[in-house]
């Protein structure tokens, strides 16, 4: 590069960032350098308070010490329209794309003054998904785009405002393996055109392949900033949570002949033609996971909720223990014992501005310990809270904290410590340890295989094939809403499954 | 100072720095008219009277009922703006059931109340139906019933009515003397009662509080209020949630006009006071669907009322005049709880960040 002072002044510089919540220090005394033109992977434990600094770099959060500065030029964030006009974008978690728009539409909305909203947005569109290889088509409408590519048009909308340095938290945890690559693809070319790249990440071996630096963050505050390429994962791992890289591994089978869930024709007509759950049908045996493997959008929630009895328009039949509950309502099939990880737990698994406790009565509003005839027993439910906290080392000042203070991997183990509750006898997991970080990633394996062990039966939908192969007793691949083959875990590989979900091995 | 203590100053704040904004901006309302804002508060905030003050509690008792019918669907995310259709008919209905008399003395009310209560809920219900069924919003569908429930009143009012003699006021047959419901006298110098339906009024609170707060049907409606897609992933049928509690808001909202028709006017007339549902919105806003809060705001809403009643003839003020203070109370209080919720916020962050600088071990561990 000729221009100097972009190549010595870091993009962002933080020095001495605090923050505090009630209870928590999220952040204390931070210091994070980012080069322009490099990725910088920000990794730490569930709380560690890498999502506090992100939000404080894209002026969502105001600090309460420290100073920020980008491009050399000390800055003050009170909004995200303030960090945009300083060059900096970010990509939430959770999308915020408007379905029902065109992929044009949803990038310039809300940016109409920069180049229109017609020929010239659109070209610009073009020019920049050309120059990033985006590879995107500007009059899709969303709805039909799958999560990677809603991925890319995240980022071309944070390009679009003309951001400099892009901050992307936790990125990969919706993507499978090809679109895993595919955007670090698309980061290295951001990089090359000297952008800074600063992701959130608790996939170590991703961290270690894409990144040019990583900064490990442990209880509020940097303890170190490491070359990838002298550490390990084990070591990384060992920074940040002080244990060691779980390698999750089925031990001996604990599968028995005995079907306790039967699932059968299960469709989920749509309006337009195509159903969304095709005429699926499968067994599961006490003592038995059962692994859903497939790109996201592929009709593994559809089918998820169906279980649950959540849409009405479904048909087939679903058995639980001989049980025919096609009929029963979503309370019902809870009541026989149906325990239920959402795969977005926000919409799905929580009452945000709920305490804690509260969140442990939710789903269980009518068994024990949380209700107590017609009432909700609170003493009973802040107990069972409190071992919820303990046995699944859920990072919090206590019960009574709203969910929404909690740190997303800390809402995770939550939600699940909730559904293990009262010995259900299927669990149905949509992505349970999705955000948690390597050392409560593995203490929820091992919660699961005990639950196995003692007869539990669990369908498992994962986009991470790594605990796909290593929890599943049995892996069917999900491809269009229809069940397209079976694999067994013990002789797959990830590349082979890949091909499976992507219909690229499809013979037929 | 305690946390708790803390805690406690902090809730009082936010409803005082509401009312002496909107003290303020009434003032200055005055001011501008030329009218003597020194005189008009005077009179206002002057110790009310004995029989004023039996006024006072009385119309509070049924803002009150009002802004508890309300502060139901508000817990859930439902807008019923109907109550006022709901209480008319209710109150209707009611006085015809107790003026026909069909049982003896007190169980004559007791049919009553239930009919009240029965026939504010079928009204709300039908909004709760087509919402449930058809995806209508309730804020048109009570609206719509509004204009319908007072065309039906004013229909049947003549079918059913007595004319008083020598007047041109038309009414339901007057309960009988032994269905009435007894008030209970505060002071020997004041002739008026407190209206008996005081205590089923606080009854009604209680059942409030314990049933939101305490039951599993509390906890589904303020779980479907507070997040629809998690309440039905918890098992909570929405639809049915959503009439059940369009039925309990009317159920309440027919209580309201009963304090009214039981304790003073004896008969449903042409002359029933309206307009009551309305002032529960703002109640229960302001009272931020507590049950104690709802009671404060209801007995201030009543006392402003009362006490602005003889500014027309001592100063020459129009008593309307506090039907702005009323309005700009709820937009202070909305505004107000924000800014005091921040500052406790801030608040508790500076003394955590003390608490841990006190506390060089915390610090040594952070770091660690
Ligand atoms: N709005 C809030 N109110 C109170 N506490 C909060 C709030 N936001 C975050 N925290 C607390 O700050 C700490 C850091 O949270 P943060 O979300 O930054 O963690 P994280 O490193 O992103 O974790 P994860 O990997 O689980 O996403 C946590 O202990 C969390 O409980
Ligand atoms: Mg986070």
């Amino acid at each position: 590069m000729t221009d100097t002072s972009t190549t010595t002044a870091p993009a962002v510089r933080l020095v001495g960032i605090g923050k505090r919540f009630p209870g928590v220090i999220a952040n204390d005394d931070v210091n994070i350098e980012v080069a322009r033109g490099s990725i910088h992977a920000i990794v730490g434990e569930n709380g560690a308070g890498k999502s506090t600094l992100m939000k404080i770099l894209y002026g969502v959060q105001k600090p309460d010490a420290g100073t920020v500065e980008i491009d050399g030029a000390q800055v003050d964030l009170s909004s995200p329209a303030d960090a945009i006009k300083a060059g900096v974008g970010m990509v939430f978690q959770h999308f915020m794309l408007a379905d029902n728009l065109t992929v044009l539409e949803n990038v310039v909305l809300g940016a109409e003054r920069l180049h229109g909203i017609g020929a010239k947005a659109r070209e610009e569109i073009l020019r920049i998904s050309d120059a990033y290889g985006l590879d995107i088509r500007p009059d899709q409408l969303v709805e039909a785009l799958g999560v990677g590519d809603r991925q890319r048009v995240e980022i071309l909308k944070v390009l679009y405002r003309g951001a400099r340095t892009i901050i992307l938290d936790e990125p990969t945890a919706v993507l499978v393996p090809q679109e895993v690559d595919e955007l670090f693809g698309n980061l290295r070319e951001l990089k090359s055109e000297g952008l800074a790249v600063i992701f959130i990440s608790h996939k170590l071996d991703e961290v270690l392949s894409v990144a040019d630096v990583v900064t490990v963050m442990r209880r509020g505050t940097t303890v170190d900033t490491v070359d990838p390429s002298s550490v390990n994962a084990h070591q990384l791992a060992e920074l940040m949570v002080g244990s060691e890289l779980p390698s999750p591994s089925t031990e001996s089978s604990t599968v028995t002949d005995e079907v306790l869930i039967s699932v059968n024709h299960l469709t989920l007509p749509s309006p337009d033609g195509r159903p969304l759950v095709d005429d699926v049908s499968f067994t599961i045996h006490r003592g038995e996971v059962l692994g859903i493997a497939g790109v996201e959008g592929n009709g593994q929630s559809e089918l998820v909720e169906a279980i649950m009895g959540m849409l009405p328009r479904a048909t087939g039949v679903v058995e639980v223990d001989g049980r025919d509950v096609s009929g029963l309502s979503t309370r019902h099939r809870r009541e026989a014992g149906i325990g239920y990880i959402p795969a977005d737990r926000h919409r799905h698994g929580l009452l945000l501005d709920a305490p804690l406790w509260e969140n442990r009565v939710l789903g269980h509003q009518t068994r024990t310990p949380a209700a107590k005839g017609i009432f909700i027993d609170k003493g009973a439910s802040r107990a069972d809270t409190e071992r919820i906290i303990e046995e699944y080392d859920v990072r919090t000042p206590g019960p009574d904290v709203l969910a929404r203070a909690l740190s997303g991997g800390n809402q995770q183990k939550l939600i699940v410590g909730r559904e293990m509750s009262g010995d259900p006898i299927l669990l149905i997991a949509a992505h349970p340890t999705r955000g948690v970080d390597v050392g409560a990633q593995a203490a929820i394996w091992d919660h699961i295989k005990d639950a196995r062990r003692l007869g539990l039966a669990v369908l498992l939908i994962s986009a991470d094939l790594d605990e796909l192969i290593g929890l599943s007793d049995r892996i069917q691949v999900i491809l269009r809403g229809r069940l397209v083959g079976e694999f067994d875990p013990g002789h797959v590989t990830p590349e082979q499954l890949g091909s499976a979900m992507t219909g690229a091995g499809d013979k037929a | 100072m305690t946390p708790r203590m803390t805690r406690v100053l902090l809730s009082v704040a936010a409803p005082v720095l509401a009312l002496v904004a909107a003290f303020a901006i009434t003032s200055a309302v005055l001011l501008v008219a030329g009218d003597p804002a020194g005189e008009v508060w005077a009179t206002i905030l002057s110790w009310p009277e004995p029989r004023n003050l039996v006024n006072i509690v009385n119309s509070a008792t049924v803002l009150y009922l009002s802004g508890l019918a309300v502060a139901v669907g508000f817990r859930m995310n439902l807008f019923n703006i109907g109550v006022d259709g709901q209480y008319r008919i209710a109150a209707f209905v009611a006085a015809v059931v107790a003026g026909e008399a069909w049982l003896p003395g007190p169980l004559n009310a007791v049919l009553a109340i239930l009919a009240a209560i029965l026939v504010g809920a079928a009204w709300a219900g039908i909004a709760g139906l087509l919402r449930a069924t058809r995806g209508v919003s309730e804020v048109i569908s009570t609206i719509m019933l509004n204009f319908i429930s007072t065309s039906i009143v004013a229909y049947s009012l003549r079918q059913v009515a007595v004319r008083e003699e020598g007047s041109n006021i038309i009414g339901t047959k007057p309960i009988p003397e032994s269905s009435r419901i007894p008030g209970f006298s505060i002071s020997s110098e004041v002739s008026t009662d407190v209206y008996g339906f005081l205590l089923i009024a606080v009854l009604a609170g209680v059942g409030y509080w314990v049933a939101l707060n305490r039951t599993r049907f509390g906890f589904d409606l303020r779980a479907t209020g507070q997040s629809q897609t998690a309440a039905v992933a918890s098992g909570v049928n929405v639809k049915k949630m959503t009439v059940t509690a369009m039925l309990v808001s009317g159920g309440l909202a027919g209580l309201v006009g009963l304090p009214i028709l039981f304790g003073n006017a004896y008969s449903y007339g042409s002359t029933f006071q309206s307009g009551l549902g309305f002032a529960g919105i703002a109640i229960a806003l302001l009272g931020r669907n507590h049950p104690i809060g709802i009671a404060l705001g209801a007995l201030l809403f009543a006392f402003l009322d009362e006490q602005s009643n003889p500014l027309q003839i001592l100063v020459d003020v129009s008593p309307d005049i506090v039907k702005i203070t009323q309005g700009i109370i709820v937009l202070t209080v909305v505004i107000s709880y924000e800014v005091v919720r921040r500052y406790g916020q801030r608040l508790e962050q500076r003394q955590v960040a003390q608490a841990l600088e006190s506390s060089d071990n915390t610090k040594a561990e952070v770091r660690a």
